[in-house]
């Protein structure tokens, strides 16, 4: 994990109002609803940003008492008081509910995770809802820096472990991926006594998605390194060729500064001293 | 392998044989081009040699062409020449377009932009219309074989003024895709579902234009598509849709054409939005990075002795520490830095191994690396074997006078960072500063 000095005590305007969408996961070996690890890491940041105000919305069917209801409660057992579900039926379109909601509602930051856990999972929600609010969205964002009424400094997680720092107007919707810091422990009380707020909302049947054939993922074939030759002595080269990579530059007899000074450039050449 | 020039007889040959399909890349095409209308034309004062009566002769066996004047010699080069020029794939007038925004990270072709590729041609030959894959670069690019991997247009959008194409700018490239949509309207979009951008940028122009995309698509034609779901449990069939976002690995790369890379020109008819600003790359504490991320990675293992040294070196030049199990089991590196088959499998670009002999559940872990350098005192251990360099001596001598140099160097360079520096940051305040050396971007 990743320092969070700033994190700590962001300085957040009373007047903000900070969102977190949540969703019902999956665990990725048993199949069994969970809270979904990414939603769980943006409501980790919202917390940070404003403590027990930040507002979860979650769009879905109501689903009073079963499996689904104690996934949804695995939020507020990280200390938040209620829950907003947009009741829907199975198989309906989250955004025309979330869209209407927050256009009602208002909010200046939006909070998801990047994709979810289950289904389609194509992470184009929270793009779709940006595009509908005409908000700008930031993906992969690791941390908040900063933020007052007009805009705030972001930190976006790149590839191997290195941040970028954007500024964002305000209102605006982040993504937040795996870098983002690790959610807090579930305490069981406060998530039994936490308060789900059904409210009625638009229900779409997503009838595209209605069409579509679903089924149990298939292990996808590894590529075969196939050597294409055209004739037999090149196939034969191919088959018996040794593997690349033997036999590098061995330095034995130069002095230390010689060594050194190899090592070095090779440092250099590959752009990691600069 | 003896200097003797020796006679290759099926080189004469198929130099005699002009039906031979070999013949033209022993011979070369001097003597026989084609001319401003077409036609073929032969050079009739190019070859020729004096005949036994005292006239000219057309050497129509090729042997006085440079091509097969050097005789072949075996074992030294082998019989075929060096590269056969691949087909020339045209797409003349163009119907249709299938237009692929290519990551090119460092401004090169990755792996997954040639699957990607390469799947816009398994489209483009399945529809009935005349079809181009295109491919769309964002700003300074430095890759030569555009033609190889199957890039019959390209669209470059090149730095200007107006439009800048470096660091993080979605809404401009947003803005500049949409200008293509509406100018090309393409058959489809492909993407690299990649966390180099491409995902972030597919996502947003399926949002922008209403079209619904396949995300994380493995297998595609022209009728159904195959997309994997949440946590890679399901697969979902569904009809192809014309905006794609590939998984990596979902068609095999073009390599038996060339293409055209013929410029398209598209005007910017779009204004982009202006609500995110790069504010240039962050510097991270290497420690913090998670090893199997990491990039750089110094790593050590029973020939270290001077481990205050080596702390040293790796906090100096940026490097994530890494160990060895022998190193972790007497307790001179903790658990979670151990580098192998049963700690963490690293994909750093360059390894450097200081005091690892190369068990082989070590080099099972660094099998991804790109660059190995070991610092070792037997020549003949197995990390040697792996190693693009290696360094035969005490590890003590070889660090301190790296720390030197590197010390030595960053003294020299120093100077000319700070100015740049200055530059990028002018706006900033000084608290920013004091907290964050940035890098120029």
């Amino acid at each position: 994990m990743l320092p969070d000095a700033n994190s700590s005590n962001t300085p957040v305007s009373s007047g903000l109002k900070v969102a977190a969408l949540v969703s019902v996961g999956q665990h990725p070996k048993s199949g069994r609803p969970r809270r979904a690890d990414q939603d769980a890491r943006a409501v980790e940041m919202g917390i940070r940003l404003c403590g027990e105000h930040l507002s979860l919305v979650h769009a879905g069917p109501e689903g009073k008492g079963d499996i689904r209801e104690q996934a949804l409660r695995q939020y507020l057992g990280m200390g938040i008081k209620g829950l907003t579900i947009l009741h829907q039926q199975e198989g309906s379109d989250a955004l025309p509910a979330l869209a209407s909601h927050f256009k009602d509602q208002g909010a200046d930051i939006i909070l998801a995770g990047m994709r979810a856990e289950s289904g389609e999972a194509s992470g184009m929600l929270p793009y779709l809802l940006a595009d509908r609010l005409g908000w700008p969205i930031v993906s992969s964002v690791a941390d908040i820096i900063s933020i007052n009424e007009n805009d705030a400094e972001i930190l976006q997680a790149l590839p191997r472990g290195q941040r970028r720092k954007l500024r964002v107007s305000v209102p605006f919707v982040a993504t937040v991926d795996q870098a983002a810091q690790i959610p807090r422990q579930i305490a069981f009380g406060p998530s039994q006594r936490g308060h789900l707020k059904g409210q009625e909302s638009i229900d779409e049947i997503d009838q595209v998605k209605s069409d579509w054939e679903e089924t149990p993922a298939r292990k996808r074939p590894k590529r075969l390194n196939i050597k294409k030759a055209k004739s037999a002595a090149d196939r034969f080269k191919a088959a018996t060729a040794k593997p690349q990579g033997e036999g590098g530059k061995i330095m034995k007899d130069e002095s230390s500064q010689e060594k050194a000074q190899a090592i070095l450039d090779l440092l250099v050449s590959e752009g990691i001293v600069k | 392998m003896s200097d003797v020039i020796r006679r290759d007889p099926r080189a004469e040959r198929i130099a005699r044989n002009r039906l031979h399909p070999l013949h033209q890349s022993l011979v070369g095409a001097a003597t026989e081009q084609r001319g401003p209308t077409g036609l073929l034309r032969k050079d009739p004062r190019a070859g020729y040699f004096m005949g036994p009566n005292g006239l000219r002769r057309i050497d129509r066996s090729g042997a006085s062409h440079p091509g097969a004047a050097t005789r072949v010699q075996r074992g030294t080069g082998g019989g075929v020449s060096t590269e056969p020029t691949l087909p020339l794939h045209q797409v003349e007038n163009p119907d249709n377009f299938i237009v692929c925004v290519l990551d090119m990270v460092g401004g090169r072709l990755t792996s997954h932009d040639k699957d990607v590729l390469g799947q816009a041609h398994i489209l483009a030959k399945s529809s009935a219309q005349t079809t181009a894959v295109t491919a769309v670069v964002f700003g300074d690019h430095r890759e030569e074989a555009l033609d190889k991997a199957g890039v019959d247009r390209l669209i470059h959008f090149e730095n200007s003024d107006a439009n800048h194409y470096q660091g993080y700018c979605p809404e401009q490239k947003l803005a500049a895709l949409q200008s293509v949509e509406s100018q090309l309207a393409p058959g489809h979009w492909l993407f690299p579902d990649s966390i180099h951008g491409g995902a972030d940028l597919g996502c947003r122009l399926a949002a922008r234009i209403g079209e619904r995309p396949a995300n994380h698509a493995w297998q595609v034609d022209s009728e159904n598509t195959i997309c994997r779901g949440g946590s890679d449990r399901i697969d979902i069939k569904r009809q192809t849709p014309r905006i794609l976002l590939l998984a990596e690995e979902c068609a095999m790369p073009i390599d038996e054409t060339r293409h055209e890379v013929l410029a398209l020109d598209v005007e910017h008819l779009v204004t982009p939005d202006q609500h995110i600003q790069d504010l240039g790359a962050v510097d991270v504490d290497p420690s913090q990075i998670p090893l199997a991320e990491a990039e750089f990675i110094l790593s050590a293992g029973n020939g270290v002795k001077d481990w205050d040294q080596f702390h040293d070196v790796a906090s100096t030049l940026g490097a994530t520490e890494g160990a060895s199990r022998v190193a972790v089991d007497d307790g001179f590196m903790p658990r979670f830095r151990q580098v192998g088959a049963t700690g963490i499998w690293v994909t750093a670009r360059v390894y450097v191994a200081v005091g690892i002999s190369g068990a082989i559940q070590h080099l099972q872990g660094i099998g991804q690396c790109e660059k190995v350098v070991a610092i070792n005192t037997d020549p003949g251990c197995d990390m040697v074997k792996r190693a693009d360099l290696t360094v035969i001596g005490k590890s003590q001598d070889i660090l301190a006078e790296l720390l030197r140099l590197y010390k030595e160097r960053q003294s020299g360079v120093s100077d000319d960072s700070a100015t740049l520096s200055d530059k990028t940051e002018s706006d900033e305040s000084v608290e920013d500063q004091n907290k964050e050396a940035r890098r120029v971007a």
